[in-house]
């Protein structure tokens, strides 16, 4: 029985911690498409966020100001994507297909700079803090091994993760940005006739994406694992923006999507665990197959953003 | 009654002139009214009623001229100044947020918070309550955008404006999409308007609606500024020729008909609808050379199935059509267009009839871009493409004058002399034409009427389906029925009866 509880713990575990990165990348997607710009280059954001954010904390020793600098390096890479598609109305599609290229591209190029050529970080240091771990142990709340340990003694990044979805929801329904920001999603040219600026407000959104983006791929090289590799980042992007689409547009809904492909992660890794008769590449395939599946049995029933994807221009005044 | 105050102006447009390049939209137009005044801007689809209103809420910057609000004179660069200015504009096509509530919509922009932008929307729906019982202007705050008529749609935009603190309210084609119960409203609601003070310009080309709200009208003519009338001096007549430039008859002119052998029978026709549900119950009908033959009937009794039966772009289940004897039925649309010599104008203009991100000269071969001179072995030929367009564009005055124009800029209007050129330079046997003058203004109803007449002088036969009883009446050699998608009486258009028809049309047996 206790050993069953725990097995529970650990799916339950891997699950929140394999999810983190894409919750963070999930809920900047729902808030850039809101405003009407799709943003497929989280992938790219992404890997080069999982690398700036590695390659700081290494240096600095310090896991924080890696994070914080992941999320500047994704931003950095969504201002051209904002560039490209606010201001001069390019396809979005196109300029996040070369955003995914641009990032990993700029990773691996600053990894071989400052890694002696090779195409990953070293260890670093400090991983994120367990910020609850103070609970746990000899003579503490609960024991340091077990079921509640397994599933509460995380990351911080998986804390702030799940803070960020409040934050996100409060953001969009409950505050005067937020709403403009739908509006501009929806109807950019009612926005612009109220004196909106369209092009100030998406600015805004798909940096945020980026910055979002940025700080998943850290949630993934300076917690889940710690350091940065080439194939560390390998489709979270874009399981994130199905996730996106699969919550209809909305942060809790994206939370739950998340959640359900990093179960898959999660039940994958434990299969393993227990040497499950399926070979281990098969079980990788787990939560890219769930990805198609979810896709194909339910986007056609959840309602984009009206003015998705549409290029606004102002026109002549 | 009238509650103009006439010592004060609150807009004077002064020479205004807006220019798109060399295109001149406003030529020198001037305009003034009174705080308290129902002004109308009248004038003929793409005339430039719009482009003088855009340029008073600064969606537009005139190129010359001055604006003046409350006797001041004023640079409006943005709409922001504009509704500082106390200036609210009602656009044709709402600017709405569909998945909004109306509370939402109303104070976008201009939202009711607590600290730290946080929405107050308690506060919020009391405020918007107020203003619409002051105004009797009934709208549910809590409602969705997209649960809500286009009526209260409407509503909701004039109660933007008001909330802006608009003392000028801009209102672009108000009536285009209302029902006649809904218009009737409106009329109520500025009257209520006017007696707070509140001054109102309507731009509209519909003659009956100014005589009855207005008090005075502008007539503006291709850009120009024609004249400014006090409306109950002036007949719909008279403000029709003003609006047009000549003289304008509301009936239709035509000699009798040279009734010839029979070109289209359908028999025993029945289609169903996208439910599924049987819409066309064993119709039948001939048509003949030399005729139009007007199908009389009330929305929804089967006409839009039936057309696109005979074009080819519904499956009929069965009975059969029969073109020149030949069969046709369930024939494919470029068959019966090209093979058959069946053409039609279709019900929605914007959907069926035209590319709307297509410019004119495209739009004008959709149906023959595959043949020459236009296309040779694939290879479109660009130069013969727009020596027809510009054909077409002076043959049937297509305004503005330019074949690069994509077909979403041109006036509904426009939008259909385009439509009625492709159709009629194919030089069909049959057309087919629905509703082919529906939002269209006096002018282009006209000019829509008298090419449906040449073709059947030419001795070519014309099917008409139109809801508008005086249309059909007017415009037909034959009148037929149709009630729950069957035939259900024939008359001679010379001694139609109106009342009969609409008692048949109603299912009531003569």
């Amino acid at each position: 029985m206790e050993a069953l509880v725990n097995d529970l713990g650990f799916i339950i575990g891997t699950t929140l911690m394999y999810s983190t990165p894409l919750i963070f990348t999930a809920t900047g997607s729902v808030i850039t498409e809101r405003s009407g710009i799709i943003n497929i280059g989280l992938e790219g954001m992404m890997y080069f966020g999982a690398f700036v954010g590695a390659a700081v904390a290494y240096f600095t020793q310090d896991p924080w100001i890696g994070f914080l600098c992941a999320g500047l390096a994704g931003a950095f890479l969504a201002l051209f994507h904002a560039i490209a598609t606010v201001t001069f109305s390019a396809e979005q599609i196109v300029s996040g297909i070369a955003i995914n290229f641009l990032g990993p591209g700029l990773a691996l190029f600053l990894s071989r700079l400052f890694f002696d050529g090779a195409t990953q970080t070293l260890t670093i240091p400090n991983k994120m803090p367990l910020p609850l771990n103070f609970l746990f142990g000899d003579g503490k709340l609960f024991a340091s091994t077990g079921f509640m340990d397994l599933v509460f003694n995380q990351f911080a990044t998986v804390y702030l993760s799940i803070a960020l979805v409040f934050v996100a929801w409060f953001f969009l329904y409950k505050t005067r940005l937020g709403m403009r920001l739908m509006a501009v999603g929806e109807h950019p040219e009612a926005a612009d006739s109220l004196g909106i600026s369209v092009y100030r407000i998406r600015y805004g959104a798909v940096m945020t994406s980026g910055f979002l983006a940025g700080l998943g791929g850290a949630a993934m090289s300076i917690a889940v694992v710690s350091r940065f590799s080439n194939t560390l980042i390998s489709g979270h992007g874009f399981i994130a923006l199905a996730a996106m689409i699969f919550g209809k547009w909305r942060p809790q809904g994206a939370l739950l999507a998340c959640l359900i492909f990093g179960g898959a992660k999660g039940l994958e890794i434990y299969l393993g665990a227990k040497g499950f008769p399926v070979p281990s590449s098969i079980l990788a395939t787990l939560p890219y197959v769930l990805t198609i599946i979810i896709l194909v049995g339910w986007v056609g029933r959840s309602r984009p953003p009206a003015a998705i994807g549409k290029i606004f221009d102002k026109g002549e005044a | 009654m009238t509650s103009i105050d006439f010592s004060r102006k609150t807009v004077e447009m002064i020479d205004v002139v807006k220019k798109f390049g060399d295109f001149v939209a406003n030529d020198r137009i001037s305009l003034t009214v009174h705080k308290g005044e129902v002004h109308a801007l009248l004038g003929e689809n793409g005339a430039g009623k719009t482009t003088l209103m855009n340029c008073l809420y600064g969606l537009y910057r005139p190129t010359e001229g001055k604006i003046r609000i409350n006797g001041k004179e004023v640079v409006i660069t943005d709409p922001n100044v504009a509704i500082h200015h106390g200036i609210g504009m009602v656009h044709q096509h709402f600017k709405l947020v569909e998945p909004f509530t109306v509370t939402q919509n109303i104070i976008l922009g201009q939202e009711t918070t607590k600290m730290m932008g946080i929405l107050d929307l308690a506060a919020a729906e009391k405020k918007v309550s107020e203003i619409s019982e002051k105004y009797g202007l009934t709208v549910d705050p809590r409602a969705k955008i997209e649960d809500i008529s286009v009526g209260s749609q409407q509503r909701v935009e004039i109660l933007k404006a008001l909330y802006r603190g608009a003392e000028i309210l801009i209102l672009d084609e108000p009536t285009a999409v209302l029902t006649p119960g809904e218009i009737q409203e409106l009329v109520t609601i500025i009257r209520n308007l006017t007696a707070e003070g509140k001054t109102i310009i309507i731009i509209t080309h519909k003659l009956h609606e100014i005589k009855q709200v207005a008090d005075y009208c502008t007539i503006i003519r291709r850009g120009k500024f024609i004249d400014t009338v006090e409306v109950a001096g002036v007949t719909e007549h008279e403000l029709a020729s003003k609006m047009v430039g000549r003289e304008v008859s509301f009936a239709v002119d035509k000699r009798p008909a040279q009734r010839g052998e029979r070109v289209l029978a359908i028999e025993n026709l029945v289609v169903k609808d996208n439910r599924g549900i049987q819409v066309v119950n064993g119709l039948s009908l001939d048509l003949h050379k030399g005729e139009i033959l007007g199908i009389a009937g009330v929305d929804g009794n089967g006409q839009s199935e039936l057309i696109e039966a005979l074009m080819g772009l519904r499956k009929v289940q069965s009975g059969r059509i029969r073109m020149r004897d030949k069969d046709i039925t369930n024939a494919s649309p470029k068959q019966i267009i090209s093979e058959h010599s069946i053409c039609s104008i279709p019900e929605d203009r914007q959907k069926r009839g035209l590319v709307m991100e297509f410019d004119v000269a495209e739009n004008l071969i959709l149906e023959n871009y595959q043949r020459r001179p236009f296309s040779e072995r694939g290879v479109l030929d660009h130069q013969e493409i727009y020596k027809f367009a510009d054909q077409c564009i002076m043959e049937f005055d297509v305004r503005p004058q330019d074949a690069q124009m994509t077909a979403k800029s041109l006036s509904g209007g426009n939008q259909q002399k385009v439509i009625i050129a492709r159709e009629v330079s194919n030089d069909p046997e049959v057309l087919v034409a629905s509703q082919p003058t529906r939002g269209l203004d006096v002018g282009a109803i006209e000019y829509v009427h008298r090419a449906l007449v040449e073709q059947r002088d030419r001795g070519k036969a014309v099917l008409l389906i139109s809801f508008e009883l005086d249309e059909i009446i007017n415009v037909s050699d034959r009148i037929a029925v149709i009630f729950e998608g069957r035939i259900v009486g024939e008359v001679d258009a010379e001694n139609a009866d109106e009342n009969n028809i609409g008692l048949m049309m109603a299912g009531g047996r003569v």
